[in-house]
């Protein structure tokens, strides 16, 4: 069976939780061979997981040049790679570097394009929601390999445990590729909350939250439920919550298992980035807020009494 | 320093935005159009930059007839002229044809800096500003939060996962901008009468030595071959906070074996 690059997304270390997604969705289309794309040393920590997950075979492009310019490197380390190993498919992760790396290898490669998939078929059939998740859409690549990005959370990782032979990649960087050199990298700490977009619980505040200070509230609730912390950009505009956190149209797009909306009325800019979570619940005392037309489970009342009483009810079970 | 701004008028998002049924593409004709919101952030961006270097602002846009108004509208805000890319042929097109149309018109615009939204909210795709640096052999500095411009370096700050990224690169360049970067200016009335003046330019695929059949229906290179209504979210059960909100919240929770 020809092989299915997957682009694995790491950090610190670590594999990300979209890379096994990927790895389950690509044995079902042929032969997992995942693609490691960092500095020097940055396979090795890797395998024993990507191993897992199924890969048999893990490509290791380590080069102080893959970290120290943004994205193009990395897409002329994966188009050679393309061109030698033949591969069936091409997945990365629907990320901002993900994409980023998607759009240049498509230009090399004059290869279409397919972004925010949620399933991909056998035939190369790719499932994706548009329109703040109001359509759904079956599409295909029309000319080259099936180059997919695929969305966080899509679909439950797998374990299928496999013996990957770790197989160097000759990093040569052209200077074309060394155009946008990246300067500083700051690691803001997070503390030990899950990443939003890879999160399985989310709690999200908005603007009836009130406060930064009373986003305590929200964080308490999303500890308590192992979840990240979103906000709404009508929260984050008011400035309660940073914006990396924010949840919409121009923020990040999120498809947990449980999403919680505190406070939030549910306009069409937040609803485009949550819509495709799988259960919703929703406490705002606006009976009339449009949130409650998605939620399965929507409490009309005062947050500030809802949640600190869910918050004990939560801890006395425990 | 020439600035090109991107401008791409798009569904509004708070209409009901609907794929046509005949080909499956995005239904231009149906809902009211309006300019893609992070673009205004892109062309404020190349007005303050414009204000403390000099040198020109033009809107580039790729787009059916009616366009024109987002254009009108764009410019309203201050840039200097336009470049509407306009036929018939483009209906359809693939980010992939896209840029190359892009590029080609960018080609004949010279521009030191190409400013433009970081994702436009019809597609979500965020890879144009990659596919142009590819097509251009400039640099791509995306999702800027912050742009330093000096002589002719440009530094971004940019939103990561982990946290920011600091990037740089020399002129020519493609910068893409996030909502964060600034707070557009509303046009002003003269501003408004201003730009029914100002110069707005046609180009064709032919002008830019494209052939119909590369971009378009018949040139993409991905294609949607079935769409459907997702079925709307029924809203389930409403309840009405009586003292017991939180229980009967952690109730719900539990049933679902999420706690």
């Amino acid at each position: 069976m020809a092989e299915v690059l997957v682009v694995v997304e790491h950090s610190g270390g670590e594999v990300k939780k979209v890379t096994l997604e990927m790895l389950t969705l690509a044995r079902e289309l042929g032969t997992p061979a995942a693609v490691v794309l960092g500095g020097p040393g940055a396979a090795a920590p890797l395998v024993d997981r990507l191993s897992e997950y199924g890969a048999v075979k893990v490509y290791a492009g380590e080069s102080e040049d893959l970290q120290g310019f943004l994205v193009a490197p990395k897409a002329a380390v994966l188009a050679d790679l393309v061109r030698s190993a033949q591969p069936t498919a091409v997945l990365l992760g629907s990320t901002q570097e993900g994409k980023e790396i998607a759009g240049r290898l498509a230009v090399k490669l004059d290869n279409g394009l397919l972004t925010d998939v949620s399933a991909l078929d056998a035939n190369g059939t790719a499932t994706q929601t548009v329109f703040a998740g109001s359509t759904i859409v079956k599409s295909q690549v029309t000319r080259g390999l099936p180059l997919v990005t695929v969305r966080p959370n899509s679909l439950t990782p797998a374990a299928a445990p496999a013996t990957a032979e770790v197989s160097p990649l000759e990093v040569a960087v052209g200077d074309s590729a060394k155009l946008a050199r990246v300067v500083e990298r700051k690691v803001e700490p997070k503390g030990a909350r899950p990443e939003l977009t890879e999160a399985s619980v989310v709690v999200s505040g908005g603007r009836g939250v009130g406060s930064e200070d009373n986003f305590k509230l929200v964080e308490e609730l999303a500890d308590l439920l192992g979840g990240a912390v979103g906000a709404s950009r009508a929260a984050v505009d008011s400035g309660f919550y940073p914006h990396q956190f924010q949840v919409g149209q121009t923020g990040k797009t999120v498809s947990p298992q449980l999403y919680i909306a505190l406070g939030i009325s549910g306009a069409i800019q937040h609803r485009a980035g949550m819509q495709t979570s799988k259960t919703i619940v929703a406490v705002n005392k606006d009976a009339e807020a449009p949130i409650f037309e998605l939620a399965d489970y929507g409490i009309v009342g005062d947050l500030f009494k809802v949640v600190p009483q869910a918050a004990e009810e939560i801890r006395k079970r425990k | 320093m020439n600035i090109v701004v991107l401008v791409k008028q798009v569904p509004d998002s708070s209409a009901e935005r609907v794929l046509r049924s005949d080909d499956n593409t995005v239904d231009r004709g149906s809902a009211s159009n309006v300019i893609n919101e992070m673009d205004e952030y892109a062309i404020e961006e190349a007005l303050r930059v414009q204000e403390a270097h000099g040198g020109e602002v033009t809107i580039l846009t790729m787009g059916p007839a009616g366009a024109s108004e987002s254009i009108r509208k764009a410019l309203s805000m201050g840039p200097d002229r336009a470049v509407h890319v306009l036929d018939d042929a483009l209906h359809g097109s693939c980010a992939l044809a896209t840029s190359r149309v892009l590029a080609a018109a960018l080609g004949t615009l010279k521009p030191d800096l190409v400013l433009c939204g970081a994702e436009s909210t019809d597609g979500r795709v965020q890879v144009m500003p990659h596919m142009l640096a590819e097509r251009l052999g400039v640099a791509a500095l995306t999702g800027a939060r912050k742009l330093t411009v000096d002589g002719t370096s440009l530094t971004i700050e940019r939103q990561t996962e982990e946290g920011y990224e600091v990037v740089a690169a020399s002129t020519p360049a493609v910068v893409s901008v996030w909502d964060t970067i600034n707070e557009p200016r509303y046009p002003s009335f003269k501003g408004i009468m201003a730009a029914k003046k100002k110069p707005v330019q046609t180009v064709s695929l032919a002008d830019l030595g494209i052939a119909a059949s590369e971009v378009g229906i018949e040139g993409a290179t991905s294609a949607v071959v079935e769409q459907s209504k997702r079925p709307p979210r029924s809203g389930g059960q409403k309840v009405n906070d009586e003292g017991e909100g939180g229980v009967r919240l952690v109730e719900f929770l539990a049933s679902e074996k999420f706690v």
